[in-house]
This record gives structure tokens, sequence and C-alpha cells, in this order.
């Protein structure tokens, strides 16, 4: 049998039934299956919240197939697991681009949606769910809703977690683009005011993300590589985006392979291999947007505990303190970390009552999983997270507490009201300790 | 051969996840497609998915392949819809629960019909058209169980190792008009069809496996294995004396 786990391969889990998903008209027999249903697609949410251990996974990637698309007015529908990998191949040589993308093109549309995506625009377009036009919800009482915005249950279902029932079908507003290019500039930055600098000028760019060390201590704590990018015409051909992985990484590579000395390393390596300030190029938005979809399975790196990732979102202050306060006890605490993505969330309002983006500043950062010691750490990142009325993205989480999920998602009780009571997941037994 | 773009195409069992893959190949060429299933809303689901991935037009008939009379209706509408045809793929199949088989003769004649007899239903018109049009191919998959009998399958295997007796002796009689016949010999796809199968490394993907055939029948391949490595597998599995074969439990 396949292996139902998440992308950070912590914590294990196992279903104790699949039962695959394989026509947009067909409605499983939900009252013949034992236990709590969620859906599944292609298990690249970091933690638990794609896992039902002892419970009921709905195999959702046999609905694969697409069922609109209007060249002219950039409107498509597909179901919900068509991978974002294949609406690019389609759209992309027609002159068109999903309105956002993430870190990685395999994803399904119905996880973009259920965990309400965001990417390196989401100062100007906010998140994926903001683009979505009209989705259709199967629910266990077999059911057939067609959300569309400002519905209740389209809020709910929006950054859901799965847990409304199953997205059947969904209608994304594409975006025109003038090629398959990325125009971009990659500016170093030595500590943390430099890159406050650069990102006040985000509105300029479509485009903007960071890379920062998070070993970096002292004055040279927050130090990074700063990227800015529009989309631009591309000569040469590019490469075709359902270009399997050049390089997989076939076993678990040993435990503490990734470790403070070989991940600071790397960190170093990866700032100094830029050598001048200021770099200008135009290459394709393959490499742009998903630098790490040529490794395949790169999760492995991490052994065989695998990793856990921490995306935070804290407010963005004049001088930046409250996220200057995490990369302190980052670095202070001694816990390898890898290279952070960073990024300033704009003013956009997401449009679901789960959604984690919010205006600030956010920070993802790898962590190999090394038991308590990653646990005291991160837990000491929530209090900082929580005390500045920040927020947890649960894409990636696999342990914090029921207390700060609360305080995290103000609207919880209202997305209660609209989740499947047949509906759960092991994020959401551990965080809704009723 | 005619240009990619205007190529015109009958998918029999196009709602199995092996057909729609391969109809999704020929989609983005700009192919002209016909379509056949049992459901009607599956197929529909089918028809869309490749008329947006660029198929240049696409027309389905519902059919269950064991009613005869209909087969020959459907393969004369196929050749009108398009006046004429370049592929025709049979692609539909079920694989029988062996026990059962073993406890029914109603379900081991069933197995036959659906998968060996029904078949040769379709192609005894649909030859007659490719020879007389003296071109075009004849594509229809077999499996890798027809190599070989084996106790867990032989019923599934009996009608596929069948079907490429009969796909080799078209082959020789349309050779001699232009006619291909290409004999696709997937092995363990995961499909819904196998979902009931202990997945394993052999495994190939629905979509791999739809591309390999695509690439097989236009290269006009005689005897294709999906993927190619099936075929040092199965010749060694064929090469087992009887003697030794009848011992194993497979």
């Amino acid at each position: 049998m396949r292996r139902y786990g998440s992308w950070g391969r912590y914590p294990a889990a196992t279903p104790a039934t699949v039962v695959p998903l394989q026509w947009r008209s067909d409605t499983p027999a939900f009252a013949q299956l034992r236990g709590l249903l969620l859906p599944y697609a292609y298990g690249r949410s970091y933690g638990d919240s794609c896992l039902n251990d002892g419970g009921v996974i709905l195999d959702v990637r046999g609905l694969d197939r697409l069922i609109d698309f209007d060249a002219d007015s950039g409107l498509l529908r597909c179901e919900a697991g068509v991978t974002l990998a294949e609406i690019l191949a389609l759209i992309v040589p027609r002159g068109w681009f999903l309105p956002v993308v993430p870190g990685t093109r395999w994803v399904s549309v119905g996880g973009a949606i259920a965990n309400d995506i965001h990417g390196k625009n989401h100062h100007r377009a906010g998140t994926f769910g903001a683009h979505v036009t009209r989705l259709e919800l199967l629910r266990s009482d077999g059911a057939r809703i067609l959300c569309t915005p400002g519905d209740e249950i389209f809020r709910a279902t929006v950054g859901g977690l799965g847990l409304t029932g199953v997205i059947l079908w969904a209608e994304i507003r594409l975006k025109r683009i003038p090629g398959a290019g990325i125009s971009m500039e990659r500016i170093r930055f030595s500590a943390l005011a430099g890159f406050l600098e650069l990102t006040a000028e985000d509105h300029q760019f479509e485009y903007t993300v960071a890379w920062v060390d998070c070993l970096a201590r002292g004055r040279r704590l927050g130090r990074g590589i700063y990227m800015r990018g529009d989309h631009a015409p591309l000569d040469a051909t590019t490469p075709s985006p359902l270009e399997p992985p050049r390089l997989s990484i076939p076993l678990d590579a040993p435990a503490g392979l990734l470790n403070a000395v070989t991940l600071g390393l790397f960190n170093e390596a990866y700032y100094r291999a830029q050598l001048r300030v200021r770099r200008r190029l135009t290459l394709p938005y393959t490499p742009f947007f998903f630098p790490l979809d040529v490794v395949g399975d790169w999760g492995r790196l991490y052994g065989p505990k695998g990793f856990v990732q921490y995306q935070c979102v804290v407010p963005d202050t004049p001088g930046g303190a409250p996220i200057r306060t995490i990369f302190e006890r980052i670095s202070r605490s001694g816990e390898p970390a890898s290279l952070a993505v960073l990024k300033r969330f704009g003013g956009l309002r997401s449009p679901g009552l789960l959604s984690f983006p919010r205006e600030g500043m956010t920070l993802a950062v790898d962590f190999p999983f090394r038991g308590p010691a990653t646990m005291t750490l991160l837990d000491d990142l929530d209090a900082v997270v929580r005390e500045t009325g920040g927020a947890v993205y649960p894409a990636k989480d696999a342990r914090m507490s029921p207390g700060s999920f609360q305080a995290f998602f103000p609207e919880l009780d209202r997305f209660t009201a609209q989740r499947d009571p047949k509906f759960s997941s092991s994020f959401w037994r551990r965080v809704h300790a009723s | 051969m005619q240009a990619e773009s205007s190529c015109r195409v009958l998918v029999v069992g196009a709602t199995s996840a092996i057909a729609a893959e391969t109809a999704r190949a020929y989609a983005a060429t700009g192919a002209r497609l016909f379509l056949t299933g049992r459901n009607p809303q599956r197929l529909e689901a089918v028809a869309t998915d490749l008329r947006v991935r660029g198929a240049r037009s696409v027309e389905t008939a519902v059919l269950d392949v064991t009613d005869r009379a209909r087969c020959s209706a459907v393969v004369e509408a196929a050749w009108k819809a398009f006046g004429g045809l370049d592929v025709a793929l049979l692609a539909h199949g079920v694989l029988p629960d062996q026990t059962r088989c073993q406890a029914s003769v109603e379900a081991a004649v069933e197995a036959l019909d659906v998968n060996f007899v029904s078949t040769v239903a379709l192609l005894t018109p649909l030859a007659q058209r490719f020879e007389s049009a003296r071109g075009g191919c004849l594509a229809v998959i077999g499996s890798v169980a027809g190599d070989r009998g084996r106790q867990s399958n032989y019923v599934y295997g009996a009608a596929k190792g069948g079907l490429e007796r009969f796909l080799e002796g078209l082959r020789n009689r349309l050779f001699h008009a232009g006619v291909a016949v290409v004999t696709l010999k997937p092995g363990f796809v995961d499909t819904p069809m196998t979902s009931g199968l202990k997945q394993g490394p052999l495994f190939a993907t629905a979509g791999r496996a739809g591309r390999a055939i695509h690439g097989a029948i236009e290269r006009r391949r005689d005897v294709a294995y999906i993927p190619w490595f099936w075929r040092p597998i199965m010749t060694v599995i064929r090469a087992l004396p009887e003697v030794v074969f009848k011992r194993l439990r497979l």
C-alpha cells in the first residue's frame, strides 16, 4: 500500500482504511465507512494536518481532470486532485499563470484551497483562496454544496484543512503573463536591517522573498539573500514543467547528517556563493518558484526521524522587533536550522476563517527532528508569536498546543460550526481537545 | 500517415485510467477522439478533460462491450464521425476474481467474454474497415498475465493470452494491407483495477503507462511491454520449463 505520510515524515501515522475517489459524479458510500474521514492527495503538508491516524483517507488523486479553460477570460475549472504542475504546463504556453503559487508545484488544487496557500506575491495578490470563484463540496451526508465567496461554508472551506468535506472541483481566476520567464534580482544583505530596508520596496515587484541564514549571530543576525522578480518573456525554450525530478533521494539519510556543523557550512556557502551584492538575471519560472522540485523526496536528507518546519507570522513593526526576537531565539538555541525563508505579508485579508496569512513578517525554517530539544525551542517560539499577536501555520505544524491554536485563530468557533462532523485529522484531534 | 494534428482515434474503454492517459497524450497533439465507456457521466468527465487538453474534437458513445450488436454499430458511428479512423485502441477489460472464476462457470465465462470475446467482436468489423482503407493502426491492451498461466490469475491470463494469438494472426493478415497491429502488454499499473493488489516497486503510474502506449502506437511496434522493463522479466518467466513452473506458487 501507498504511504499516506506527510512531507516532514514526522509524526508517523497510518490510516485504517483508504478509499480512492475517482469520479466527481460518484458519491462514496460514506454511511458504510467506519471512522473519521480526511481527503488526501500528494501529502505535501509538513506536519499532521494531512494525516488521519486510524481513520479513513479519501485519496483524491484520481480526481485529476480538467473541466473548462476559457483562454479569453482566464477562468479555469478542474477537479481537486489536479496538481499545480499540470495546470502550469497547460496554461503558461497560452500566456496565463496561476494567481498564487507555493514553493512546490506538486500540490493539488484541493490542498491549495484547504490550506489557503500563499506565495512570493502575497503582498500583491493575497492567498490562493482569494482567487477561487467557486467550488463544489461533497459532505459526508452525501450533500453537494456549490460554494461561492462570501458564503460561510466557502469561508470555512478555504483554509479549512479538509475538515468541511471533500472539495470535488474548483474554479480559479488566472492572470495574464508576458511569457514563461522571470526577470529577477538577487541582493545580498548582511543583517536583518538590510532586509527591512529592501522589503520596504516590495510593492514595486510582483514577487519578493528572502533566504536567511538562521545560524548567523550577533551583528550578522538575519543576513541573507533577497530576491525579487516579475514575469517576463523568455526566448530560450523552457524545460517542460512536468519533467520528473532530475535527482531523487532514494533512501533515508543517516540520522544526524544535517547537523549544526553541516548546516552552518551550507548556510555560509550559500550566502558567500553570491560574490556581488546585486545580481540581475532572467530565468524560466520553474527554478524561480520551485528550486527544490528538482530533488525528489528531499525530506529524506533529514534522516529517518524526519524534520519539522516551523512557519510563523508576527507583526511588522518599525525596526522589526518581533521577527528579530524570533531570529535571536533560534540562533541562541543552537538547534541546527537550515536556510530559512523570510517574507513580508501584505495587508490583503485572507478569505478563510482559518487562513494563516495576515499582515506581518513570516518566517519558515526547517529543523531536523531531535526530540525534546526541538520541541522546547518551538514552544518558546510559539510563546513569542502569541505575545505579539501572530500565528503559526497549521500546514507546517506537528506540535502546537490547543491553547496556541485557539489564540492564533480567533474565528475558530465560526469554523467549527461549519466543519463536517465525520471529517477529522490527526492535527484536528491534537489541537481541538474538546 | 496523416499529420498528427488530424489523427483520428477511437478509444474503447476510455474511462479506464490507462486509456484516459493514452487519450491525453493524443489530445496534447490536437487529435480527434471518439470515446466509448459504460458510464455516461464518467465518459463525459473524460471527454471534457481531453477537450481542455487540446483535442480538436471529442465524440462519445456509451457502450457495454458485451452487447455484440451495439459493438458493430459503435464502430460504424466512430468511423463515420471523422470520415475514417487512423488508430483504434481497445482498452476495455476487467480483472476478474480468480477464486470466484474457479467456483462459478458463469464468472469464468463472463471474464473471458469481456476480456477476449468482446475484443474479437470489435476487431472483426474494425479490421474489415482498416483493411479496405489500407492504413492505420489497431492497438489492443493485453497483459503480461497473458504470457504465462499462473494459478492466481489464469482465467484473465487465458483471455489475454488468447488475445495475443488472435492479434498475431491479425497482424500477419493486415501487414499486407499496410495496417499495423500493436499488442500492448502492461505489467502492474497503479489504477482502480489494481487497487486491491499489494503495491510494489514494479508498479508504474497510469500516466507513464499512457505515454508509453502512445509512443508504442506511434512507432507502430508489434508487441510492446509497458513499461519496457517487463520484456526482460517476462523473457525469464516464459523461459522457465513447465516442469519447474508448475511447482511454483505464483
